[in-house]
């Protein structure tokens, strides 16, 4: 990515020139399909920003999003291991771009978010995830990219990193049980992944499959859900600058109970929508089945966007209660796609979100 | 059993009884109860209302199992306790939980069953609590035994309740269906069993 102006930020810290609209989006896809037909396609990065201008008048780039990244990302954010040390959540990860991305909101302690997490694998009580993913191993790690890309490939967590310059986002986390969190994650727009991963023009969405590590993950044991739990959006939505995926929080890499190295986060919508620990990404063309549509087709659909106008058969969604508000903290009202309304309402233009929740 | 037993008994059950209460205040004074103490608040006086329930539903089991009778005599008391946690649940839920909003809460008990389960248990529980003293025992007269019989669809309810809560993970509620299972089975057992005494005595 190409930083422009550091200094001038939107409200979601993206510069212009990282987002692709739909409209783009869709001209692109046209021109993949055209010039995959016309024998156009080889070596063209068609996904990349770089390439988009040119894509567009139908030229052939040699933009590379990773070599572009690369030199106006930091050198290392992290460290790569040495020879017997292991993961160390408490390590600051380096070069992390500042955002005014959540300016305003009470931010919960660092307690609260590692105490109080949803990670089946790890038990289903919500204190357990802090007891049983000691023993999980998140370095080294390497995410698989498979299905409709050019290239199936691996990326590193070190070389993840480094795609692009790490931001901090300060999110509400809204989990379908009727409470809200607010966590600043560190972490890289999963567009920036998605560019890099080179999808074709086949990829309608993606899906996310995540750790299932039988052995330091007590939970994968029993059939709680069909492991590998996995998650998936739609490519529009993948690319949607909010979408992230998080790789520390409060400047220091991810615990293990909140989904270390690696995990995504999507604060429009549910907080299951966010696999955690993922090991691999499939472009697919066929909309997949996630692990809680399976568990639960009528409460749990593929979009599970934060709706107050749409219930759940458990829980009432018209309020929630955030975290670190103590006894008598009480509800507030949640809000349509979780208060990002402005970012992403566009996605479900013309959408009857009843139908698809 | 003798008098003064009975007294050391419902001793007993008065200062176990207060612990889990007396818990949630030390754990909220020590800052203790987590990230979502409301929460922790509402599913402990849930447990133990159920815990309650389901002990003083197991006094005539063992009743009929060891042939004793006293357990019979402390079966009140256990069942006020219950009423006792269930009425901290209730309140928890709307005054900790719901801070009194109401159309929220008529949209909660309406739209989940969940809720409406829970609801109609603690309902249920009211009459039982209120006709619980002696006074009512001797008006009601043989009605009070017919009335006092709603405790085994409370009990049905409320078991119904917590399994509805859980996402996925039926483990917990899993065992409290097991044992209020176990103990009906115990009661249709020996009412099989004295049926069929009855029938053969009778030939």
């Amino acid at each position: 990515m190409i930083i422009v102006n550091q200094s001038k930020q939107n409200p979601s810290d993206i510069q212009s020139s990282e987002i692709t609209s739909k409209t783009v989006f869709d001209n692109r896809r046209q021109f993949i399909k055209l010039a995959a037909g016309s024998g156009l396609l080889a070596g063209a990065g068609l996904l990349s920003l770089k390439a988009k201008a040119a894509n567009i008048s139908g030229g052939v780039t040699s933009g590379d999003a990773r070599l572009v990244g690369r030199a106006n990302a930091p050198a290392q954010p992290i460290a790569a291991l040495k020879k017997g040390e292991i993961y160390n959540p408490r390590q600051k990860i380096a070069g992390v771009k500042k955002s005014a991305y959540g300016k305003g909101l009470e931010i919960d302690t660092y307690k609260n978010i590692t105490t109080y997490n949803n990670y089946y694998e790890f038990g289903t009580d919500k204190s357990d995830p802090a007891v049983q993913a000691r023993t999980f191993q998140p370095q080294p790690w390497s995410i698989s990219i498979e299905g409709e890309v050019k290239k199936a490939k691996t990326i590193s967590l070190e070389d993840l990193m480094k795609l692009t310059t790490l931001k901090e986002r300060i999110y509400r986390m809204r989990c379908v049980e009727g409470w809200s969190m607010v966590i600043p994650w560190v972490g890289l727009p999963l567009a920036s992944l998605v560019k890099w991963a080179e999808p074709t023009g086949n990829a309608k969405y993606i899906e996310f499959v995540t750790a299932n590590d039988r052995e330091n993950m007590p939970g994968v044991n029993s059939p709680i859900l069909d492991w590998p739990y996995t998650e998936a959006l739609r490519m529009d939505e993948a690319m949607n600058p909010l979408a992230l995926i998080a790789v520390g929080l409060y400047g220091e890499l991810l615990p293990n109970q909140n989904g270390a190295p690696a995990r995504l986060v999507v604060p429009w919508k549910y907080g299951f929508k966010g696999g955690k620990s993922i090991v691999n990404i499939r472009f697919v063309e066929k909309m997949p089945r996630t692990t809680w549509m399976k568990a639960g087709p009528s409460e749990y659909g593929f979009y599970a966007n934060v709706n107050p106008n749409v219930d759940h058969p458990r829980w009432s969604q018209s309020t929630e209660r955030p975290i670190g508000g103590g006894l008598f903290g009480g509800r507030i009202r949640t809000k349509m796609f979780n208060g990002y309304e402005s970012e992403v309402g566009q996605l479900y233009a013309g959408m009857d979100l009843k139908k698809n929740f | 059993m003798n008098k003064n037993l009975i007294i050391v008994v419902k001793s007993i059950i008065w200062l176990l009884a207060l612990i889990p209460v007396v818990r949630l205040f030390w754990l909220e004074f020590t800052n203790d109860l987590g990230a979502n103490p409301v929460e922790f608040i509402e599913h402990s006086t849930g447990t133990w209302a159920l815990v309650f329930l389901l002990v003083s539903l197991s006094m005539t089991p063992i009743r009929l199992l060891t042939g004793q009778v006293w357990q019979i005599q402390v079966r009140r008391l256990l069942g006020l306790w219950m009423f006792f946690y269930a009425c901290l649940h209730i309140i928890t839920y709307v005054w900790l939980d719901f801070n009194f909003l109401f159309d929220e809460m008529v949209k909660d008990v309406l739209e989940h069953p969940r809720i409406l389960v829970g609801f109609a248990a603690f309902v249920l529980t009211i009459p039982l609590a209120v006709t619980s003293n002696n006074v009512m025992m001797r008006k009601l007269k043989t009605k009070w035994k017919t009335l006092h019989k709603t405790v085994y669809l409370i009990a049905i309810l409320a078991v119904v309740h917590f399994l509805l809560l859980v996402k996925k993970d039926l483990t917990e509620p899993f065992y409290y269906t097991a044992v209020l299972l176990l103990l009906f089975g115990i009661r249709i057992y020996f009412k099989y069993k004295t049926n069929v005494i009855s029938v053969t005595n009778k030939k």
